[in-house]
């Protein structure tokens, strides 16, 4: 079922003016205006203005020549599309569920609920009768699909309906183009084309008549559209139900919120304390109820000189344990200022995600004193930042650098390959590969000696090289290949060492050579 | 103080009944600390072989894998770097969680929190020098964590004096030549350390080359003339009655 708002600015503004149709500010003529960059552009008129020759769309500067006393007032769309998602909502007392149609519309479920209201026809008299009742002008059809729904809606006779059983293609083609919902270039080209009804448009696509070429010439011309509102075919299948058309359903999210009235401002911090561990006590009641857990707290205090200051804490996984959460604000707490008091306190669950009650270790949990791995790692991040606590999981590259990403430690680890086992790798990498100086017989040879951090090694041992290509699909064409050597030192120690390209291979000069990683 | 944990008159003369030494299968210590240099990787492999015998030890029969917290301080991972997965042994590859502490007071604040936490396997340390807040209070909080929570602790100390400390078992590690692998004689083989515990509670110190082959530790004893009971180095004796 569609219903469709048809002067859904207009009456708004009627209702926060408290008249009704025709009388009071409305008998006058009458425009909603938006600014834009060329000036005021008319939104919405009412009757008299129409009258008067004011039209939707136009600029409020050649309607003014045309109706010199008419009013002025300004549109509000925000409002308007905040208006539609509370009507999207309301419109679920007669469907299971609803979808907005932005900017005035609202598509509503209604397969097999039409007899809970005696037939399809009383249903749609229901609406009318209802939106009315809340001063909106609207108009409604049932159709099969929501494209349909949508046409008739907007361009079919009053409270269509139709049924299953009726050819969707006969009942809508005296229907104009419009009515597949298309963008304004498309109907100017349908235009053009002189393609003004659907029932124009199906003939040339079934390759009906004499037209048997204008299938393959319409197929052709919008080939490259593949964004639905820009094709018309899409839209006509849509429309017959032979393509799905997904509708995005509003839903009401429910934050779970406690928040404390105090009766006389607080200024210090035990006091606020115990009013954190009141809220923390409730959310995590709240939160059992429902069977959640937060996994980030939005705490909010107003202050008595109308400041409001916030703190947020971010969870590693879902909790509702009310002496953590205690416990993770309380680090968070310490800067805050007071001022002259505060007055009000809220504690929100901005992201909250299932977490079912659990049946508590009754032996161990009383031994056990220590903490989970994610209230450790809660506490850990609270403390030392965000991005203090990470792990270290494969990416699929072959320069070492880049062959570990860095995510979050409960996160899943993605799926990757088994690292090849003859790779010796060292234990240890340096964050950025340091610079040696290396002495070598030949350029292209093993390192004999070399000097890092100001200290002589001397090459006793050697393994290499092992050659690393530079990755050209994303480096730039000079990247210079790497020749990775392992080497042991006099006193045993060893080293992943590499040599940035070769003497000859004509991308720059000799070749540096760099530390990079440590053995254990 | 039970009487029956007091040394009787015949362990007081004979130091050794009382003192086993070290070896390999021993029960591993709940706190240890490894001093080496910071350019040198031996220390870094020491630790993840101690660690990883402790593991097989304390995971026998165990089905589930636990994670590994490992806390660097900045210092720690500006000479030293940070771990690479690749290139650690296969038991500890898959379960590490990085810990960049900014200071070494974070750091000993993210390892006293591992240390409580009951689903880490063992917990890893790496701090740089002496800074101030590594004092003896702050290791003997360290080895109380660790034995009331019975998470293994081991901390590598770059660059570090042997200073006042209280952990179980105090090893200094420096690399040592490999052996030889068999086939490519010119190329390093498997790593060994030459590993000295100069102060343990429970054993008596000594000296040894550790190695080890991903399934079992191998240590072997570098007899150093006995001087009998002479009073170890001051600076090396923990405060704490053993």
């Amino acid at each position: 079922m569609a219903i469709w708002c048809r002067t859904l600015t207009l009456d708004r503004w009627r209702q926060a003016e408290g008249c009704t149709p025709g009388t009071g500010a409305d008998a006058a003529p009458l425009v909603l205006t938006i600014d834009t960059a060329h000036g005021p552009r008319i939104e919405a008129v009412n009757a008299a203005a129409l009258a008067e020759g004011a039209a939707p769309g136009m600029m409020l500067a050649d309607a003014r020549t045309l109706c010199p006393r008419l009013d002025l007032r300004p549109a509000d769309p925000a409002g308007d599309l905040a208006f539609l998602e509370r009507l999207a909502l309301w419109a679920q007392c007669w469907g299971p569920w609803s979808a907005l149609d932005a900017p005035d519309g609202v598509l509503v479920d209604v397969s097999a609920v039409a007899h809970l209201f005696g037939g399809e026809a009383r249903l749609l008299a229901d609406v009318t009768e209802r939106c009315a009742a809340r001063g909106l002008t609207v108009r409604v059809a049932i159709a099969p699909t929501a494209g349909a729904a949508w046409a008739l809606a907007h361009h079919g006779p009053e409270r269509a309906i139709l049924a299953p059983e009726h050819d969707p293609l006969a009942r809508l083609a005296d229907l104009p183009v419009a009515a597949l919902r298309l963008d304004p270039d498309v109907l100017l080209v349908l235009r053009r084309l002189g393609l003004k009804r659907i029932g124009d448009l199906v003939r040339v696509e079934s390759g009906a008549g004499d037209r048997a070429g204008g299938r393959d010439a319409l197929r052709r011309r919008f080939r490259t559209r593949h964004a639905a509102s820009a094709n018309p075919l899409i839209r006509l299948d849509q429309l017959i139900g032979h393509v799905p058309e997904p509708l995005l359903p509003v839903t009401m999210p429910e934050v779970p919120l406690v928040q404390r009235r105090l009766m006389e401002p607080i200024r210090h911090r035990d006091l606020l304390d115990t009013v954190m561990a009141d809220l923390a006590a409730d959310m995590e009641r709240l939160l059992e109820g429902w069977g959640e857990g937060a996994r980030r707290l939005d705490l909010a205090m107003w202050r008595v000189d109308g400041e409001v200051l916030t703190r947020r804490l971010d969870l590693a996984a879902a909790t509702r344990d009310a002496a953590h959460i205690c416990r993770l604000f309380a680090a968070k707490l310490d800067d805050i200022d007071a001022g002259f008091g505060i007055e009000m306190v809220r504690l929100t669950a901005s992201w909250a995600q299932s977490l079912p009650l659990g049946q508590a270790d009754l032996e161990a949990a009383a031994e056990e004193h220590g903490t989970s791995l994610a209230a450790c790692i809660d506490r850990l991040s609270v403390r030392l930042g965000a991005g203090a606590v990470r792990r270290p999981v494969l990416h699929p590259s072959h320069i070492p650098e880049r062959s570990l990403r860095w995510q979050p430690p409960l996160e899943p680890e993605p799926l990757h390959q088994e690292e090849l086992r003859f790779h010796a790798r060292p234990a240890k990498l340096l964050d950025k590969a340091e610079a040696i100086s290396v002495l070598y017989a030949s350029p292209d040879g093993y390192p004999r000696r070399f000097r890092w951090r100001g200290e002589v090694h001397e090459v006793a041992r050697v393994e290499g090289p092992e050659r690393i290509a530079p990755e050209w699909w994303r480096e730039r064409g000079n990247a210079r290949l790497r020749d990775y050597y392992r080497v042991e030192d006099g006193e045993g120690r060893r080293y992943w060492i590499y040599r940035s390209g070769l003497p000859d291979d004509g991308r720059g000069g000799m070749p540096d050579w760099f530390l990079q990683g440590l053995c254990g | 103080m039970e009487l029956a944990s007091l040394p009787r008159a015949a362990e007081l003369v004979h130091a050794g009944t009382r003192n086993p030494r070290w070896h390999p299968g021993a029960a591993p210590a709940l706190h240890s600390e490894i001093f080496a240099a910071s350019s040198d990787g031996g220390g870094m492999g020491a630790l993840l072989a101690l660690a990883g015998a402790a593991l097989r030890q304390r995971e026998r029969g165990r089905v589930e894998e636990r994670a590994l917290l490992w806390v660097q301080d900045k210092a720690a991972i500006r000479l030293s770097g940070r771990p690479y997965p690749p290139g650690l042994p296969q038991a500890l590859r898959h379960r590490v969680i990085h810990v960049a502490a900014d200071s070494a007071k974070d750091a000993l604040f993210a390892l006293e929190e591992g240390l409580r936490c009951r689903d880490l396997a063992c917990v890893i340390g790496e701090i740089a020098g002496n800074p101030k807040e590594m004092s003896f209070t702050a290791s003997r909080r360290l080895t109380l964590a660790a034995e009331r929570h019975d998470v293994p602790l081991f901390v590598l100390r770059h660059d570090a004096r042997l200073d006042l400390g209280s952990a179980r078992m105090r090893w200094q590690v420096r690399s040592a030549p490999s052996v030889p692998p068999l086939w490519d004689r010119g190329a390093p083989g498997h790593p060994s350390w030459h590993a000295e515990l100069f102060r343990a509670r429970g054993h008596a110190p000594g000296e040894w080359t550790l190695r080890d082959d991903g399934h079992a530790l191998g240590a072997e004893r570098i007899a150093a003339p006995d001087h009998g009971d002479l009073v170890p180095d001051a600076d090396a004796r923990s405060l704490e009655t053993g």
